[in-house]
């Protein structure tokens, strides 16, 4: 997307003697201002400004938290405690940081089936998807080990059960775990090496988002048609004020919803485990992950091998990275694609009953409900998606972005005409 | 609704519900009945602690639970604190000189023990847990600082979704009023050890407390006649101190309900600003699109 609805021109001659020496300026034109946004994105298309916002929150509360907290096996549990009874607005620190990162979970979920149901993996976002896919795995792992920095049961069984997977790998499991873990087992090394990381993990995050950011500069953003852009002048607004203003609402909107948690519910999300300092003696009776790990608690669990099960679940986050080939329709938008829509719904609806399956004990018909599952979620990607693109008659797409708004405009005017009927590409605005 | 409306609506659903299923305690109690629910003055999104229940609730601990639960992480200042049971500074100050805090070394390097300051927190009946499992039969009677929010129960589906709308979450409280009115006679042929009591709301129904408290037991402030603010009774022993542990584990929980509500009235007004903001913005592009 080189072409953008204006250029920058410094306006005081400080700004052109810096200009002409790094083009800032510019950069920033060009990517926050003039940068051509589809004129059909909705709200759907906020959740990347929201997911910034909750990155930078996310590490604006955890540089704070710091500064109070001590990672030591005798002492973390209190300095959390401390934080939460001592420190002016600690707690409204360490509840924004907790529920924080549930948010975070749910703005990235809500984003990767956005990704899904308008194909925006395919190319030329091959590699905009795969970095996405890299985000979100860092983020599984910034989030796992900052659940074990509070050193409550929780944190500690689930760092166990987590870290003890890598035993199933052939002949290096075991070396791998004791060097994970520093020691023969979950102890105070484990807990500052995982410190450690989690302050230095949301900064790499923060590094691989520039790259997104940088790679959908380059691409541009698909749009709920999934046609490429034929017209800047025609198909888009410039970013600024159209999406600027339109992000913003987004943000706030979904404040609403974070602060409907920390301040009414804090503990909603977590575990009253982990108000219980770790224990190691004591076992809890059920060792449940935070939710957003759940569906792939879920695939681990489902398979009776160990080995196996690992590598399902790590299968099941590794197969993402391959949709865009996997998938071989040339038509990009769910909406065009009647049978995808509803695989699509269908794959939502096993990624949350994997979820619901993963906080269950791993018993009777929990277990056979999670096999079929699991099951189900790699025919989806494996299978179905690969011959779906082969056999399924897509609907006929708009000739560009401007006419399908232009349809949707005469369908608004009173004439119900039958693409009218698919408003989902043209409204919002 | 649209469909992106509805993609929206959709995944903040499953979001919400793994986020429900996930809140299924690992404390689960293994097919021990639930709790009743109770209703308490520091649930929803206006509740505050009731000063006097919260004296009460502490006269209840310090009399009965104090001798087994420890109290570790609450200081005496903390009882004058705006939002807790707000006893006078002077009666704090009192109240800490009851208590002999170990303390040391002094310049001769010896340990030595002095009457507590505001400052202090509440010194632990026993030195270790080896010696409180020791003196309560092997069973370890929990510190009281966390446990209303360290102890729940299973709501299961379709409750634990409704609970994040409803803001129902005195699971910890109502749980621990249920322990405390829980002591009935076992089923005929349960079979329980010396040392355990039968209780209906514990898992698996074998608790190494015995009942601790009786009516009567613990006198409260009277009223001008004569009579008890309150009746002294096992269940209104129960709801204070359970209020009591909430605030324990909850101190700030009406400075945050409090910033929360404006907090929601900032950010709805904001949001509205935004969406009629950007209304207008977008109505100039709509307009082009228009004229197309
Ligand atoms: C004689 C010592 C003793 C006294 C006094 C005592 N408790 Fe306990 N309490 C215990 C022991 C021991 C346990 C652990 C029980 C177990 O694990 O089986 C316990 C456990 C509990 C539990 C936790 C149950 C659970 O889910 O783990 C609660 C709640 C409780 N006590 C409340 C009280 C209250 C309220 C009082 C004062 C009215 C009180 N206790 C007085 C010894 C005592
Ligand atoms: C990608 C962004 C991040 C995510 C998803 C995340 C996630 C988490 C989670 C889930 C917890 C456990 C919360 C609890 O149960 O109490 C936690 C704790 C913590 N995090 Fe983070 N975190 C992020 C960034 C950071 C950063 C950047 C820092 C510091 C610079 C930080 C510092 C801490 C500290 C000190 C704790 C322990 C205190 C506590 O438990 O509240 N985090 N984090």
């Amino acid at each position: 997307m080189s072409s953008g609805h204006s250029t920058y021109v410094p306006k005081s001659a400080f700004m052109k003697w810096f200009e002409s020496r790094l083009p800032l300026g510019g950069l920033i034109h060009s990517s926050f201002i003039a940068y051509p946004v589809p004129r059909n994105l909705n709200y759907l298309w906020t959740f990347g400004g929201i997911l910034s916002f909750m990155l930078v929150a996310q590490i604006v509360t955890g540089v704070v938290l710091v500064m109070h907290y001590t990672p030591h096996v005798t002492l973390a549990f209190n300095s959390v405690e401390h934080i939460m009874r001592d420190v002016n607005y600690g707690w409204l620190i360490r509840y924004l940081h907790s529920n924080g990162a549930s948010m975070f979970f749910i703005a990235v979920y809500i984003h990767m089936f956005r990704g899904m149901y308008y194909g925006s993996y395919k190319a030329p976002r091959e590699v905009l998807w795969i970095l996405g896919v890299i985000i979100f795995l860092l983020m599984m792992a910034t989030a796992f080990m900052g659940y074990v920095l509070p050193w409550g049961q929780m944190s500690f069984w689930g760092a166990t059960v987590i870290t003890n997977l890598f035993s199933a790998l052939p002949f290096v499991g075991e070396p791998i775990v004791t060097w994970l873990w520093g020691g023969f087992s979950v102890d105070n090394p484990t807990l500052n090496r995982f410190f450690s990381l989690h302050y230095l993990l949301p900064f790499m995050i923060a590094g691989v988002v520039g790259l997104h950011v940088w790679a959908l500069h380059v691409v541009g953003q698909n749009n709920p048609t999934g046609v490429e852009i034929k017209d800047v002048r025609k198909d888009t607004v410039p970013f600024t004020p159209y999406a600027t203003i339109k992000d913003g609402f987004g943000i706030v909107c979904f404040m609403l919803l974070f602060a409907w948690f920390v301040f009414y519910q804090p503990n909603y999300m977590g575990h009253a485990d982990n108000y219980i300092p770790a224990n190691p003696l004591v076992t809890p009776a059920h060792i449940v992950p935070e939710w957003y790990f759940l569906p792939f608690y879920a695939i681990l669990r489902s398979i009776p091998d160990k080995l196996g099960g690992v590598l399902a679940m790590f299968g099941a986050i590794a197969v993402l990275a391959f949709l865009p080939w996997l998938d071989t329709s040339k038509v990009r938008s769910a909406v065009y694609r009647p049978i995808y829509r509803q695989l699509f719904w269908v794959l939502v609806l096993v990624s949350i009953g994997l979820g619901y399956l993963g906080a269950m004990p791993p018993e009777g018909g929990y277990v056979i409900a999670s096999r079929l599952l699991t099951a189900y979620y790699f025919i989806h990607f494996l299978v179905l998606l690969p011959l779906l693109g082969l056999i399924e008659k897509p609907k006929a797409l708009p000739n560009s972005i401007a006419d399908a708004v232009l349809t949707k405009h005469a369908g608004a005017g009173g004439a119900v005409v039958a693409q009218g009927a698919v408003s989902a590409p043209n409204t919002k605005g | 609704m649209s469909k992106p409306g509805l993609l929206i609506a959709g995944v903040v659903a499953a979001m919400v519900a793994l986020a429900g299923a996930a809140s299924v305690p690992a404390h689960a109690a293994e097919g021990a009945p639930k709790p009743p629910r109770e209703s308490w003055s520091f649930s929803g999104p206006f509740g505050t602690y009731d000063r006097a229940q919260l004296q009460r609730g502490f006269k209840v601990y310090r009399e009965v639970c104090s001798s087994c639960h420890g109290l570790g992480l609450v200081a005496f200042r903390n009882l004058a604190e705006p939002g807790g049971p707000e006893f006078s500074e002077a009666q704090v100050k009192a109240l800490a000189a009851t208590y002999q805090i170990h303390d040391g070394p002094n310049d001769a390097g010896d340990m030595f023990d002095r009457p507590g300051r505001p400052a202090d927190r509440f010194p632990l009946p026993f030195p270790n847990e080896q010696a409180a499992r020791a003196s309560n039969g092997g069973a370890f009677p929990p510190d009281f600082s966390l446990l209303a929010k360290a102890r729940t129960f299973e709501r299961g589906f379709p409750w634990f979704l409704i609970d994040a709308v409803t803001q129902y979450q005195e699971q910890g409280p109502d749980y621990i009023h249920g322990i405390i009115n829980g002591y009935v006679p076992a089923p005929a042929g349960f079979e329980l050890q010396p040392g355990q009591h039968y209780n209906e709301y514990f898992p698996g129904h074998r608790i190494a407390m015995p009942k601790p408290i009786n009516d009567g037991q613990v006198e409260y402030p009277k009223l001008p006649n004569g009579q008890p603010q309150v009746p002294e009774t096992v269940d209104q022993y129960s709801r204070d101190v359970t209020a009591f542990m909430m605030w324990a584990a909850e101190p700030h929980l009406e400075a945050r309900k409090q910033m929360g509500f404006k907090v929601m009235v900032f950010l709805i007004v904001f949001a509205g600003l935004l969406y009629f903001t950007k209304k207008k913005i977008w109505a100039k592009a709509h307009d082009e699109e228009a004229k197309a």
